[in-house]
């Protein structure tokens, strides 16, 4: 019942905003399959630093460098920073191995995957120096960015970076 | 004395460079140097030794990255429609397997036997490769012509996740492209890929 309401609220949220956001069966995670609907995220305006960090289950640096981000999620709390986790993920693999993964480790920052396969045309939208490699971090404060391509040492040294976005 | 104040000056020197990330690798247009790496085969392989190929398709890509693994048998299959036509497919596996293991020379003679690669597949040993072309990530395609100009640098194709749904073939229309006699239309696209493993 409560699935069905949820996919009930869903499909008038979905009907509403014309969108084609598809939400994982198994979990709150929303599942981009293009990057024109994920795009509003890179645009805010308001007073809110948004850190996004690109990663996957599979890749090694990401997942060493996540306690960083987990810890900053701690670290901002009460202040307008939000920290949003785009996984990269492979399609086949988020019921059975991201999902998974978000309950194992019990993460807290949110997690939204992309799955729009056409990362020549979305890459340079993010940064136009990022050649795709992951992982790779992009910070956003009214407009002025940051980015970061490979991964953090430390808490400090992501805080560092997320400062450069604020100065 | 006056040799240590020298070798100091080369210090500072070459931190500065590494610093200012002073050559990114390769651009198109710029001509690439040959290599001798050692192939899985255990027989060292150069650009040199393939008398009669009119270019490469040169792919560091390796045995552990999901993205490299997705593109196994589109790169078997590249090779198989472009090596008879002067265009070889020559695989380097740029990471440095004491940071991922599974990028071993071993590992990689096991995967390349596993699939049967019809291909070189060289072990980039003490990683000077990879930066001298600017490769950043697996799988990272560098398509050279005949007189080694760099004519191509990016992505196999724009869908990593289903061969069967790309409408941008990349490589085979750089290739086709060359075989033209032409400017292929992309000659930089990008991809998401695997950072190239590497000791801080």
């Amino acid at each position: 019942m409560k699935r069905f309401f949820r996919s009930l609220v869903l499909t008038l949220v979905m009907i509403g905003w014309g969108t084609s956001v598809i939400w994982s069966q198994e979990s709150e995670v929303a599942v981009y399959p293009t990057f024109e609907e994920m795009a509003p995220l890179f645009n805010a305006s308001n007073d809110t630093t948004y850190v996004v960090n690109f990663w996957a289950t599979w890749c090694k640096p990401c997942v060493k460098e996540l306690p960083y981000f987990e810890k900053a999620v701690q670290a901002y709390k009460g202040h307008p920073v939000k920290i949003i986790l785009v996984s990269l993920d492979f399609p086949k693999q988020i019921d059975s191995r991201l999902i998974p993964f978000i309950r194992e480790h019990g993460l807290q920052a949110e997690v939204v995957v992309l799955t729009d396969p056409d990362a020549n045309s979305w890459i340079p939208q993010i940064a136009d120096e990022w050649s795709g490699a992951i992982p790779a971090t992009l910070v956003q404060y009214q407009g002025k960015r940051v980015f970061h391509e490979g991964d953090f040492e430390s808490l400090e040294d992501l805080q560092e970076f997320i400062a450069r976005c604020n100065k | 004395m006056l040799r240590s104040i020298l070798m100091m000056c080369v210090f500072l020197l070459g931190g500065m460079a590494a610093q200012a990330g002073v050559d990114p690798g390769y651009k198109v247009g710029d001509k690439a140097t040959d290599f001798k790496l050692k192939n899985v085969d255990g027989k060292m392989v150069s650009l040199a030794d393939y008398k009669d190929a009119k270019g490469f398709i040169i792919i560091f890509t390796c045995n552990h990255c999901p993205f490299s693994i997705a593109y196994e048998d589109r790169i078997i299959d590249l090779h198989r429609k472009f090596a008879p036509k002067g265009y070889p497919v020559i695989a380097i596996n740029p990471n440095d397997p004491a940071v991922q293991p599974d990028d071993s020379f071993d590992a990689m003679k096991t995967r390349a036997a596993e699939k049967a690669f019809p291909f070189a597949y060289l072990m980039d040993e003490g990683q000077k490769v990879y930066p001298q072309y600017g490769a950043t990530r697996t799988p990272h395609v560098f398509i050279l012509d005949k007189q080694r100009v760099v004519r191509y640098i990016g992505a196999i194709d724009d869908n990593h996740s289903d061969a069967a749904a790309v409408q941008k073939p990349y490589v085979e229309r750089a290739i086709a492209a060359l075989e033209e006699g032409r400017q292929p239309t992309d000659t930089f696209t990008r991809a998401v890929g695997c950072t190239i493993k590497a000791r801080k």
